[in-house]
């Protein structure tokens, strides 16, 4: 009688053998690098609008304030997206007959509002309050990234809630003065961690123990 | 044939049935339990028993769909009855894997050599058991597809599970007693798959053995270190049966409810878990005997073992009951309203049923003759079986309905849903067993071969003797 298995089995028994743990290793890293590609986070994805926006523009070129547009940053839960009513201000008068800005015109002609894209958008779970975070230290660049240099808005932060708690966790390495919330070209100097404990002490930042309790954002 | 028979094998003669009947050689034991497997003719009672239980396993699959679809809400679960029969049967299920690794596992590090010829049996019982209990946990959530956040791992949202809370335990002990459930049936397969390949014709059939058996040569060196390897699973596998029935126990000791925040529960839990567990092992392994004629290897005196491991537990898990009546009276309020209402409320039924099944008809197990007899045996198994989903029924919805608030109190009844959840798993579980009896030999023959007596080494004077 023949041998039940040819010499090659061994080989082919140490391969899977090998290369089940090998197999195992790489599929659990390419499910946590998957979780964390802008496949499922959408950073660095360019939204595309209804209206060619451009943030480069008005704020790097021009050089409006972000609160001129969005103006409840600093009392209320939400930024607040512009009315076309605020386009109309300067559009009434400039590139008034711009075709880029036919959408712009027809929402004020008709009354009903430009529906722009979200870029930002978190799961409805998720009561996120931006006056809190602008009124204690925390800038718009540090979590939106350099919007004065975006044609188009993308998303820079993954918006996972491991990316939320390691500021909550830790908000000396982000907060910056009060005064400097609105500039975008702020960066954190060398000894932002020694500044940072202090501005945490100066506005009354809570502990990460209170910072990272559920009902802080899950309500 | 034969006539060697070493002087412990007569003494055992004596006083006891043998654990396997006089007249065989190692070649008739393997014939007996390979041809189960490899015999080309699959009996006919085996294709109709394999049929039903298949339709019960589309009926499983049936309502965990519509299940999963419509939500939780198809159960009769309520608010102050939020666990019913997805735990009643989770608890039951596991309970019932545990007489497995108790015959396989502690039996062996006593040495008993009863245990060899339904230790692999039982081994399956608890790995199908196992897989029957862990549907519950999974499926008795209200989002499963998020059940994996139970386990621990590094994820996008810097989440751990509470590891304070006894059902995150019981999702470690689950896990663990299945895997190691797994390997030591696996390992106690290894050298049985050998013969398996040896003894099979169909080149095909040779060949998966072949692969699943991994090069078992049966060397010297291979026997000594598969010996210590399954004495070391073996003494892993004990205080693992022990603390996975104990965690399942702390689910409910662990609360603050009356009837339920009882510090007897774990040893009791885990003799309730042995009781039902070789009760089960008797259901399944009395008509196996019977219909596959394997008389001879399982033996009376394994009957007869299995009823005294049964009535022992059996008086544990009675004194158990006497306890919690017991202390209900000695501790007053809040828990003697318990006992009372369990024995005089609406749901007294089941307390006095469960009575009747769980302490009062093993009793019957004291005499040698019940013992022997296989049809009470069996009856006897069955009511056991009943008793002890009974006894989790009555733990679990007669403590739950009526706790501390009058106005939180409600009362309980399963709906279709509840009861083709279960008989489904019933039904995955027999077919389970339908398909290892048909694939895998059922009897470990490498251990049987062990137990005859031309296995025993022999001193030159014994053999001259003999010759």
């Amino acid at each position: 009688m023949p041998q039940l298995f040819r010499p090659s089995a061994n080989s082919i028994a140490r391969i899977s053998i090998f290369g089940a743990v090998f197999i195992i290793a790489s599929a659990i890293f390419l499910v946590i690098a998957f979780q964390r590609s802008s496949y499922i986070t959408k950073a660095y994805v360019e939204v595309e609008q209804p209206v060619q926006f451009s943030h480069k523009h008005h704020v790097g070129d021009d050089g409006i304030d972000c609160r001129y547009c969005h103006m409840s940053v600093e009392v209320s839960a939400s930024a607040g997206m512009p009315s076309t009513q605020t386009c109309m201000n300067c559009h009434s008068q400039i590139w008034a007959d711009s075709p880029y800005l036919e959408p712009v015109r027809e929402s004020w002609r008709t009354g009903r509002p430009l529906e722009w894209n979200r870029v930002h958008d978190l799961p409805d779970f998720v009561y996120f309050n931006h006056s809190i975070h602008v009124n204690k230290g925390i800038g718009c660049s540090t979590c939106h990234g350099r919007v004065d240099l975006m044609p188009v808005v993308w998303q820079v932060a993954s918006l996972q809630m491991e990316w939320c708690l390691q500021c909550h966790r830790a908000p000396e390495k982000f907060v910056r003065p009060r005064d400097q919330i609105f500039n975008m070209e702020w960066q954190p100097g060398p000894d932002q961690e020694e500044k940072g404990r202090e501005l945490v002490k100066a506005y009354d930042i809570k502990s990460p123990a209170v910072l990272t309790s559920c009902s802080t954002c899950h309500r | 044939m034969s006539t060697i028979t070493s002087g412990r094998q007569q003494e055992m003669i004596g006083q006891d049935h043998p654990v396997i009947a006089p007249g065989h050689n190692f070649i008739s034991v393997t014939e007996k339990i390979a041809s189960i497997v490899l015999s080309r003719r699959t009996p006919f009672g085996w294709v109709i028993g394999a049929t039903i239980t298949f339709v019960m396993v589309m009926m499983l699959l049936y309502t965990i769909t519509y299940l999963v679809l419509t939500g939780i809400g198809i159960w009769g679960n309520n608010i102050p009855v939020a666990w019913a029969f997805d735990i009643i049967n989770f608890v039951w299920w596991i309970g019932i894997g545990h007489a497995g690794t108790l015959i396989s596992a502690i039996l062996l590090l006593f040495r008993q050599d009863w245990r060899t010829s339904i230790n692999r049996a039982a081994e399956a019982m608890t790995l199908f058991a196992v897989a029957c209990a862990g549907l519950f946990p999974l499926f008795h959530v209200g989002r499963p597809w998020l059940a994996y956040w139970l386990f621990p791992y590094p994820n996008t949202m810097g989440m751990w599970p509470q590891f304070r809370s006894p059902l995150m335990w019981d999702v470690f002990a689950v896990s663990t007693y299945g895997t190691v459930s797994l390997l030591f049936w696996f390992t106690g397969l290894i050298p049985d798959l050998a013969t398996m390949r040896d003894q099979a014709r169909h080149p095909l059939v040779k060949k998966i053995y072949g692969v699943l058996a991994m090069g078992w040569r049966g060397s010297a060196r291979h026997w000594h270190r598969y010996e210590t390897a399954y004495l070391i699973l073996a003494g892993l596998s004990t205080p693992l049966v022990l603390s996975v029935h104990t965690v399942v126990s702390f689910d409910f000791a662990v609360s603050i409810l009356p009837g339920w925040h009882t510090t007897i529960f774990p040893p009791y839990f885990v003799a309730g878990a042995i009781y039902s567990g070789f009760a089960m092992v008797l259901t399944l392994l009395i008509p196996i005997r019977k219909f596959y004629g394997l008389e001879d290897m399982i033996t009376l005196r394994h009957m007869n073992q299995m009823g005294k491991v049964m009535l022992a537990t059996g008086l544990i898990v009675a004194y158990g009951y006497l306890m919690e009546a017991f202390i209900g009276w000695y501790a007053g309020g809040y828990e003697w309203f318990m006992i009372r209402n369990r024995m005089f409320g609406p749901y007294a039924w089941s307390y006095w049923l469960l009575i009747l099944c769980n302490i009062i008809t093993p009793q019957l197990l004291w005499s040698r003759r019940v013992r022997e007899n296989m049809l009470v045996l069996f009856i006897v198994s069955i009511i056991i079986n009943v008793g002890m989903w009974l006894e989790r029924f009555v733990i679990i919805v007669t403590s739950l309905y009526r706790d501390f608030l009058p106005s939180s109190w409600g009362m309980y009844a399963p709906r279709l849903w509840d009861f083709t959840m279960f008989f489904g798993t019933i039904g995955f579980f027999l077919f389970m067993m339908f398909l290892f009896i048909r694939l895998l030999p059922m009897i470990p023959i490498f251990e049987v071969r062990m137990l005859l007596p031309q296995s025993r080494v022999q001193s030159k004077a014994e053999a001259a003797a003999h010759d």
